[in-house]
Order: structure tokens, then C-alpha cells, then sequence
């Protein structure tokens, strides 16, 4: 007599008894309810804390709650799943809270100066009592050394990847690769100080008559430090993403392998190494420490990069946070817009252009 | 340069996509006539020598140097930061590493690292336990929990998050998280100041908390995308499996996700906390600046090396200058090590997971 044979005298199969009992929807509610007012009544009661207290008690008697009740009607394992559920979406909504609060903070603080002149004028001769001025000498040095940077670092960013994919065999190669990847996390002070050492207190006394220069070109060298390895390594993962028959095919026809690299395999690969391109500029528009530190930061307007201090937009963020200036905030946040409109603009930008590539896994 | 000329003139002729060469059929490619012609200068043989010089031994050239590059580099920053750091540490008076003053600016100068290490460590040790399981939680509901409609756009909210620059982070930190922080800092101080942590009796604000809140957020989205990496790699099969055996979800996601993703987790908070001990100006702008070594997180206060360099250095002479320079790499020293660490871990999981596929 096997074991589906043997029913116990008086028990009937139905939908209700074969299932496993499932909490309603409505006690979820009621708990979640009945903690938010017991919390309210604890908290205000006592005059403990504020709403953020009532909330925060609110959402632990709500996990006790939902736990003792669940583990009656479902069972211990279905209540700790069920707790921990809760527990991953409230962490989500904890998360979202404060990029809203950014977002929010740049766009109701940051549209106050967003006027031409603004965008016109720099910071020469103005004054703590001036309340317009602009960022124009700050958003030329951005442009200027973020330029130079990309001109620096993308061939040699380029090329370093091509070794790695194409000629790069042995310890040698796997030396270069994991170094590449520690160099990413190498801190951007460090880059600045680095080149502060190196282009600033040592090689600019040579062409300055032995007084150490600021520039915005040392800025350059700060920033393709840092963009170097970001592009080495989005360029090696889309190379190597390229397929090998389409180097095989050109191999067969006799094409040299230079040529190959250049003619064939680059051009396939071409939108997503511009997609990392646009992201290590993205976030090399960003840097404040490097200019800080080795450019050194100006009211005027400087178009040399060569020569003089220069500014750059993040950099005049943080020089008018630290203005006491009553008028400094506002256009503190104004550049701050700016810059998270470029930064954010390139970074869309080059993950819809991501999505278009054909080569993408 | 011992290539053909005119074949290259040919090739630069023929258009450059590649796309469009392809989609000839065979045989009408390239014009027969390229081929056939003799190779520029003679030579004779149906096969072309091999020069000395050629553009494939030049360009091959060029691609390991800007290959080794990176690690001349990598040597350059120590080296250049040592020779300019090495005369000002000759010149401390007190020992460099124990020593929290900071008075590199006088004669004889005076100054030591170790309260800005300490608050480099504190402030990142805070920020990652801010962060660290709101992070796992946030990568568990984008690759377990959230439907895909929902899940694509909110993981490209979170990588947007991570373009943001650090100084905007340090702009909104002080001047609107500042309040909320000091409320709680008070809050905490009245029914909590029997702890250590949370003693001290003001002012309060500009702390080692709001410090680490800010530092939290920006290490927040690096920690998401590469665990939810990790966690979407999870095989199938096993999460299957593991339903199979009447697993709940969450019984799922801790016996089959979880101990799958544990290196990648574990190196992805290696190099959170790689970007955290670095950070610079949202520090400089959020922490009050003192120099002592004290655990109390709500007191304005705190210090961090980085935050120290952009502090000080428009004060700086050239003594200070090589003080922060040294403190610097003392910065570059740990966090390389932090993130070799953290790669290694990497690199063994990804030979573990080619080997096994």
C-alpha cells in the first residue's frame, strides 16, 4: 500500500488545505499601519525625537510585527524570508533618498545665477560685495585641460590596450594588465601631487628661469594619469571583443599586422572605445584636488595653458564654498550645475552610444 | 619603413570602413591589379622580405612602450614623490609616523601623520559601514528582486550616481546635510553620551560623522554596480537547485548567491575603500579641521591626509610642502596596497571561474 494510498480517515483534499497558507495582503497593511501608530504614540508621546524617529521605530516594529505574525500563519522560514524582503526594498528607498536630495538641491539652488553673465565673465575685480561674476575663466580652463589631458592620454591609452590584446604575451603583459587595474584606484591627490613633484617643483624651472611654474598643462598631466588607465582598460575589453576571424581573414589577404590593428580591428571596435573615452572624460572634468594642487586656480582669465594659473570649474566650486562672501554660495552651486551638466551629459551620452554597439556582449 | 607604398595608397583609396569592405562579395574586393603588382624598390621574390625597420616592428614598438608606460609610471610617482618628501622628513624635528602635530611651516618644523592617518581610517571605516549593506542590498534587489522594467533604469541611476563629482558631494554635504547631521548629532549626544562615541559637549556639526555620511554616499554606487556584477554571474543551475530543495528566496539567495559572490563582494569593498581613503575635497569641505586622535564622531572635528594636503597647501612653504608630499606617500602607499590586495582577490576568482566554464 503505498504512501498516497494511506488518507487519514476525515481529511478531504481541497484548494485551502493543499496549498501553504499564505499571509493576506490586508495584515501586511495592518501591521505596517499599526507599527507607524504605535510608533507615533511611543515616540511624540515621550518627546523622544522628531518624524525621523517615529519613522525609523516605525519600520523596526513593522520587521518584529511582520515577523511574529508571518511565522504564525506561514511558518518560521516563509517570516525571515519575508523579513528580509522588506528589509532589501527599504534599503533601496534609503538609497534613493539622498541622490533625489542632490539632484533636487543643484537644480532649485543652482538655476539662481544662471545668467549670461554668468557664463560671460570671470572673477577678475569682484569684489566680497559684488554679487554677479562668473565662471567664464574657470569653464576656458576646463575645456583647455581636459582637452590637452584627452590629446595625451587617448593615444598612449589606445595603443597601451593594443599591446595588451594584440603583442602582449607573457609575464610582461599580465604585469602591465594588473597594473593597470591598480592604477585606477590610484587617489587623484596623489596624481596631483605627483606631478606637482615632478612637472611643477623640478622640469617648469627649466623654462621659467628656475622659478617653479603653475599651469593649467600640469593639470593636463594630472588628468591623463588618472584617464590612462580608465581607457586602457575599456579599450582592451572592446578589442578584445572584436572576432578573431576578422583578423584571420585580413592575415590571409597578406595585410600586415600593423595595418590590421589599424584598418581593421580598430574600426569595429571604434564606438565602444569611444564610449570609454567619453566616460574617463567625464570624470576627468570632475577633479578638483590635481588643479588645486599643480594649476593652482585664478580670477582672471588665462587662455595660455602653458603659463600662469589657471581655474577650472570644479576647482571654482570649491574656491567660492570657501568664499565668506554672501554671494559666493550661490554661484558656487550655479558652476556646480554646470559641471554635473557636462559630466552627466557625457556619461548619458556614452551609455546610449554603448547601447548601439554592435560588438557589445 | 620597408612596406609597399603603393598598396597602401591602394588600401587608403579603397575607403577605410571596414564594414564596407566586408560586405563585398569575395573576389570583387580589392582590385586583383594591387596584388600583382612588383613590390616597390625590387627585391624579386614572390614573398616580401623582411626588413630590418619596418612599420610592423615600429608599431609594435609603440604599443609596448605605451604599454609599459603605465608601470613607468606607476614607478615615477614613487620615485619623484620620495625624492622631494626625503629633505622635509630630515628636517621634522619629532617622528613622522607617530607624531599628530602639525607645524611643518616653522623652523624647526614640526609634523607628524599620525592623526591624519587616524582619521583617514575612521572616516572610511564609517563610510563603509554606512554603505557596504545598503550597497549588497541595493546590487541583491537590481539582480534578484527588481523586474527588469524597473531594474535597468535604476542600476543606470546608480552608475550616474558614481559620475558625480566628488566636489558637488562635498558642496551638498556642508550645506545641506550639515543641519540634519548636527540635529542628530545633538539628538544622540543627550540620550547617548554615556558612550564615548557620541560624548562630548559640542559643537557639533562639521564631524567625523557628517564626514563619513558624505564618503558613504559617494563609495555607495562603486560597491553596488561591481557586486551586482558578481551577483548577476551567479550560475543558474544553482539557484535552481537550490529552489528545487524548497528554498525560500531569501534561503536562496544566502546558501546559492551569497557564498558564489563572497570574493567579488569582498574586493568590490576593497576598492570602495580604495576610493574612500582617498578622497579628497568632499572631506575638505565637510570635516572640521582639527589635529588630535579622539574616537568621538559627532564633536566637529576630524582630519583625513587627503583632505590635510587641499587644506594646507596654499599655506604651504617648501618644508610644508614636502610634509604633505610625504603624507601623501604614505597615502599612495596604502592604498596601493589596498587595491593590489584587492585585485589579486579579483584575478584568483576569474582564473577559478575560466578554469571551471
Amino acid at each position: 500500500m503505498s504512501i498516497l494510498d494511506r488518507e487519514l480517515p476525515g481529511v478531504v483534499m481541497t484548494p485551502d488545505n493543499i496549498r501553504t497558507r499564505r499571509l493576506p495582503p490586508a495584515v501586511n497593511v495592518g501591521v505596517a499601519l499599526a507599527a507607524l501608530v504605535v510608533s507615533a504614540a511611543v515616540v511624540l508621546g515621550t518627546g523622544v525625537g522628531n518624524w525621523v524617529l517615529v519613522v525609523v521605530v516605525a519600520v523596526v516594529l513593522y520587521l518584529v510585527g511582520m515577523n511574529v505574525t508571518a511565522s504564525r500563519i506561514e511558518g518560521r522560514r516563509a517570516a525571515r524570508n519575508r523579513m528580509w524582503q522588506a528589509l532589501i526594498y527599504s534599503a533601496c528607498v534609503l538609497a534613493v533618498l539622498p541622490l533625489a536630495s542632490v539632484v533636487w538641491t543643484l537644480l532649485s539652488e543652482g538655476v539662481g545665477r544662471l545668467d549670461g553673465d554668468f557664463f560671460g565673465t570671470s572673477m577678475n575685480n569682484i569684489g566680497a560685495r559684488d554679487p554677479n561674476g562668473g565662471a567664464y575663466h574657470a569653464i576656458v580652463g576646463t575645456l583647455e585641460q581636459v582637452g590637452i589631458a584627452t590629446l595625451m592620454a587617448v593615444p598612449l591609452g589606445v595603443l597601451g590596450a593594443i599591446y595588451l590584446v594584440e603583442y602582449g604575451r607573457g609575464r610582461f603583459a599580465l604585469t602591465v594588465r594588473f597594473f593597470v587595474d591598480v592604477m585606477t584606484g590610484i587617489p587623484s591627490i596623489v596624481a596631483g601631487l605627483f606631478v606637482l613633484a615632478f612637472w611643477v617643483l623640478i622640469v617648469s624651472p627649466w623654462f621659467n628661469d628656475g622659478q617653479p611654474r603653475f599651469s593649467g598643462f600640469a593639470a593636463s598631466l594630472a588628468l591623463t594619469v588618472l584617464m590612462l588607465p580608465t581607457i586602457v582598460r575599456s579599450t582592451e575589453e572592446m578589442l578584445r571583443l572584436v572576432p578573431g576571424p576578422l583578423r584571420e581573414g585580413a592575415y590571409a589577404l597578406g595585410v600586415p599586422q600593423w595595418k590590421t590593428i589599424l584598418r581593421i580591428v580598430l574600426p569595429t571596435a571604434l564606438p565602444g572605445i569611444v564610449t570609454g573615452i567619453m566616460l574617463s572624460v567625464a570624470r576627468a572634468a570632475g577633479e578638483t584636488a590635481p588643479v588645486l594642487l599643480v594649476a593652482g586656480g585664478a580670477a582672471a582669465i588665462n587662455f595660455d595653458p602653458f603659463a600662469g594659473n589657471q581655474s577650472s570649474l570644479a576647482l571654482f566650486v570649491y574656491q567660492q564654498a570657501g568664499d565668506a562672501s554672501k554671494y559666493a554660495p550661490a554661484r558656487a552651486w550655479t558652476a556646480a550645475l554646470t559641471l554635473v551638466t557636462i559630466v552627466l551629459v557625457l556619461t548619458i551620452a556614452a551609455k546610449l552610444l554603448a547601447r548601439r554597439n554592435s560588438l557589445s556582449r | 619603413m620597408g612596406d609597399y607604398p603603393s598598396r597602401s595608397a591602394n588600401a587608403n583609396a579603397g575607403g577605410s570602413g571596414v564594414t564596407a569592405r566586408h560586405a563585398r562579395p569575395a573576389g570583387t574586393g580589392v582590385s586583383p591589379s594591387s596584388y600583382e603588382e612588383p613590390p616597390f624598390g625590387g627585391g624579386g621574390g614572390a614573398l616580401p622580405r623582411k626588413s630590418r625597420f619596418s612599420m610592423e616592428s615600429g608599431f609594435r614598438g609603440l604599443s609596448v612602450a605605451a604599454g609599459a608606460m603605465v608601470l613607468v609610471i606607476i614607478v615615477a610617482i614613487a620615485v619623484f614623490l620620495i625624492s622631494k618628501a626625503a629633505p622635509a622628513l630630515s628636517d621634522d624635528t619629532v617622528n613622522f609616523l607617530t607624531a599628530t602635530e602639525w607645524f611643518p611651516n616653522e623652523t624647526p618644523p614640526r609634523f607628524g601623520v599620525a592623526a591624519l592617518a587616524f582619521g583617514t581610517l575612521l572616516t572610511s571605516v564609517i563610510a563603509l559601514l554606512v554603505a557596504v549593506p545598503i550597497a549588497l542590498a541595493i546590487a541583491l534587489f537590481l539582480s534578484h528582486y527588481a523586474p527588469k522594467r524597473l531594474a535597468t533604469p535604476l542600476s543606470f541611476v546608480i552608475d550616474l550616481l558614481a559620475a558625480v563629482p566628488s566636489v558637488v558631494f562635498g558642496l551638498w554635504g556642508r550645506d545641506l546635510l550639515q543641519e540634519p547631521v548636527r540635529d542628530f548629532s545633538v539628538w544622540l549626544n543627550k540620550y547617548f553620551s554615556w558612550i564615548p562615541l557620541f560624548g562630548g559637549d559640542g559643537p557639533f556639526g562639521q564631524s567625523i560623522l557628517l564626514g563619513g555620511v558624505v564618503l558613504a554616499i559617494m563609495v555607495l554606487p562603486i560597491v553596488t554596480s561591481l557586486s551586482r556584477e558578481v551577483f548577476q554571474q551567479t550560475p543558474g543551475m544553482n539557484e535552481e537547485a537550490a529552489l528545487a530543495l524548497g528554498a525560500t528566496k531569501w534561503e536562496m539567495i544566502r546558501t546559492a548567491v551569497l557564498p558564489y559572490g563572497k570574493p567579488g563582494v569582498i574586493a568590490a569593498v576593497m576598492l570602495g575603500l580604495g576610493r574612500a581613503l582617498g578622497e579628497t575635497i568632499a572631506l575638505a569641505m565637510t570635516l572640521g579641521i582639527t589635529f588630535n586622535i579622539s574616537f568621538n564622531l559627532i564633536e566637529t572635528g576630524g582630519n583625513s591626509i587627503a583632505a590635510n594636503i587641499a587644506n594646507s597647501f596654499g599655506e604651504a612653504n617648501e618644508t610644508g610642502r614636502g610634509a604633505l608630499i610625504a603624507s601623501g606617500l604614505l597615502l599612495f602607499a596604502i592604498t596601493l596596497v589596498v587595491n593590489m590586495a584587492a585585485r589579486a582577490i579579483i584575478y584568483r576568482r576569474r582564473e577559478f571561474r575560466d578554469s571551471t566554464a
